[in-house]
């Protein structure tokens, strides 16, 4: 805040500034990854929440395996796929505690699917927040149960064919018909307008948690420029054009109870 | 229009550009200069005060560099109305 | 406290409860699932947690997290199971968190059979994941001992930061015996500094403390070096400290059998059968498979004719007591796998032939 003497004339107001969840650090993310976008709208949702301080984060294996160091709170790093195993262990010895986990595609879809689905499907009280971005990020490129039909990637080297490997899945979808669920969105970072929106339900799907409806998941449509050999700039716009008409933005499942809270799409 | 401006951490900015993306007033650029890591960081250059504050850029940055304020506009002296004697003025 | 008829899984797993055990997460899996069954009765009622996992893979990394809060915690399973544990075991050694578990022991490889075993004792002993670690791994041999045992597991798990595994075989798991449990633990609130707790239980005269980070990551070279160099350190110490066995008729043993657990138990009945017939023979009962008891049978192989290892596998602790006694005296192996247990009459047998075999050898140096 611009704090000003009492009986000095105020000139400018702080509009924005870094949430306080966030450490003060240099991010290892390549330039234009919307992981750093994702890591400041959680920031700044605990930040409004107030629940820095109790809140307990568990990290992925992926781009994202060094989150808990820049997220300014109490933090665990999984195996690959079993943040929501080690995160359900959190939990139910710490019900008073925030607990979320922070999972890409690979992690979460492909090697982490069962433990995602099972902690849904018991409406463990923990949120999800889901970064899809079709792609392996730390590896280096390769196919993703996400990636889109046709995409190139350093192990679809012709583009992912779905004869061989499948559809790209649909998570949100997915998780929204478990019982357990009580809020599965998908949201976007490609823009402003869409960043806001995102921000929105990460919110909504903590507020499920604290007040102990259940299981609640974001999926959140991303970019990795580096992975995509794409600018930053081109990058977004590829999530824009080619990645909503296959994960089409939306709420797959609000409870009753976060009906009044939920983010307009 | 409301004025503003923002204060670019430069040290931590990696000039992806998606500020430049989203700023609707064109008043963002890229720096001549390299900062520490090795990048060209975006600053703001705005000789004729176009910024408004409206923090689009902040809300895309994934290095969280922007912090965004905006200028209270401040209140030119006018007369004021009176009734009954009575300053009907407000404070704000 | 009365001795009562205790059947051994369910006793562990009620000595688990009064340890201060405060949450399990498990899988079903034969022939350990009762110990999972009573912990589903006894854990809710004493409000504590208790959650059947989708998987061992799952069940192990819950245990993770838990661990990482600093509560009591634990995990049972059976060799089918334990394999698929191993990647939660490297993760909780790595990020030296502490918690006990259960292995009841069937046959193998694959779905192998549900009788009891010994062929976990490389996976658990030896490499019970990928890196440089060692789980402490007790091997008690009657129902009584296992109890207590499940105590100590958690004590030392807490004290040292490590993974205690106690080691058991499908015989034990299943049978009854007459057996005492310990009195009830008064639970500790407290949790250990380290745990992830959220910050504000952690505040200290109103001041916010840092942030805990539980991980088993260490990108530089030097870095994970010096963690390593760190862990060896803490597994010295254990190996200082924690070191058990059991002897029997060992003073002027000139032949000594060597067997842990099941085996341990029936080798002993053969070895006071023997000593009845006056064969010269002793009992080495390794109760800390980790850490293993090298120093002493090294110092008994200074007078001890010869070794016979006895195990309900191919020959996996042989390799230990061959290193630890060198060239000092021949080590002999009488093994039975596909889940069956070792016969009285084999051990007795195979101690005889040794016996007269080193007897044979004395009169040809004295000639």
């Amino acid at each position: 805040m611009v704090m000003l003497a009492p009986n000095q004339q105020q000139t400018e107001k702080l509009i924005y500034e870094r949430p306080h969840s966030l450490e003060e650090v240099y991010t290892h993310y390549c330039p234009g990854c919307t992981h750093g976008i994702a890591h400041r709208l959680i920031a700044e949702v605990i930040d409004e929440l107030d629940i820095q301080e109790r809140t307990i984060l568990v990290a992925p294996v992926g781009c994202a395996v060094f989150a808990y160091n820049y997220f300014a709170f109490d933090s665990a790093e999984a195996a690959h796929g079993r943040a929501p195993a080690m995160a359900t262990g959190i939990k139910r010895v710490n019900p008073d505690s925030i607990v979320f986990t922070y999972q890409g595609d690979g992690d979460l879809a492909s090697i982490g699917i069962a433990e995602a689905i099972h902690a849904a499907s018991r409406g463990e009280q923990l949120t999800v927040i889901f970064i899809n971005n079709a792609i392996y990020g730390m590896t280096g490129g390769q196919m993703a149960p996400t990636s889109l039909l046709g995409q190139v990637t350093t192990s679809s080297p012709t583009g992912r064919d779905a004869q061989a490997t499948g559809q790209p899945m649909r998570i949100a979808e997915m998780m929204a018909g478990l019982p357990g669920v009580v809020y599965s969105v998908r949201r976007s970072l490609h823009d402003a307008r869409h960043v806001i929106q995102a921000k929105q339900a990460i919110k909504t799907a903590f507020e499920a948690q604290m007040q102990g409806l259940g299981f609640s998941i974001v999926e959140l449509l991303s970019s990795c420029p580096t992975n995509w050999g794409m600018s930053p700039a081109d990058a977004v716009h590829w999530v824009r054009d080619e990645m909503i008409p296959v994960y089409p933005l939306g709420d797959y499942k609000v409870a009753e109870a976060l009906q009044n809270k939920r983010g307009r799409n | 229009m409301a004025k503003g401006r923002v204060d670019i951490d430069v040290d931590r900015c990696k000039g992806c550009e998606l500020c430049r993306e989203a700023c609707p007033q064109n008043v963002l650029a890229l720096a001549d200069d390299l900062n520490g890591k090795g990048y060209r960081p975006v600053i703001l250059l705005d000789p004729l005060h176009d910024c408004t504050g409206c923090a689009l850029c902040a809300v895309v940055c994934p290095d969280g560099c922007i912090t965004v304020y905006r200028d209270v506009p401040q209140k030119t002296p006018k007369k004021e109305p009176v009734l009954n004697g009575k300053s009907l003025s407000l404070a704000v | 406290m009365a001795k009562e008829l205790l059947k051994g899984n369910v006793a562990i797993a009620e000595a688990a409860v009064r340890a201060g055990c405060e949450a399990y997460f498990g899988y079903p899996i034969t022939p350990q699932t009762e110990l999972l069954e009573h912990m589903s009765k006894r854990m809710p009622e004493l409000g504590r947690v208790f959650l059947q996992a989708e998987s061992e893979v799952a069940a192990v990394n819950m245990v993770y997290g838990a661990a990482s809060a600093g509560v009591r915690v634990m995990t049972s399973s059976s060799s089918p199971g334990i394999s698929l544990m191993q990647e939660g075991f490297s993760y909780i050694a790595g990020s030296e968190v502490p918690a006990v578990v259960v292995d009841v022991m069937r046959g193998g490889p694959g779905l192998g059979n549900i009788q009891p075993s010994q062929a976990d004792y490389n996976q658990v002993v030896k490499q019970a994941g990928h890196g440089d670690f060692h789980p402490i791994v007790l091997a008690p041999s009657t129902i009584q001992e296992s109890i207590d045992m499940m105590v100590l597991s958690f004590d030392l798990a807490e004290k040292y930061r490590t993974l205690v595994f106690m080691v058991l075989d499908g015989a034990i798991g299943q049978m009854m015996e007459p057996a005492e449990l310990p009195p009830m633990r008064e639970m500790n609130e407290k949790r250990p500094s380290w745990a992830l707790t959220g910050q504000s239980k952690r505040r200290l005269n109103g001041r916010l403390p840092d942030k805990n980070v539980v991980t088993s990551i260490h990108l530089g070279g030097d870095e994970l070096n010096a963690f390593n160099e760190k862990l060896q350190a803490k597994l010295a110490q254990i190996t200082a400290n924690e070191v058990r066995y059991e002897e029997s008729y060992i003073e002027d043993a000139e032949i000594i059998v060597v067997a842990f657990g099941t085996a341990g138990r029936v080798a002993g009945t053969a070895v006071k059968n023997l000593r009845q017939a006056n064969v010269p023979v002793g009992l080495f009962r390794p109760i800390t498979l980790w850490p293993f008891p090298e120093k002493r049978l090294a110092h008994l192989a200074e007078r001890a004719k010869a070794f016979l290892v006895v195990e309900m596998n191919a020959g996996q602790m042989l390799h230990d007591v061959r290193e630890a006694v060198g060239c000092q005296a021949p080590v002999e192996f009488l093994g039975r796998m596909g889940g069956l247990l070792p016969f009285t009459n084999d051990i007795e047998k195979e101690v005889q032939t040794i016996w007269r075999r080193s007897e044979v050898l004395a009169l040809h140096q004295q000639n």
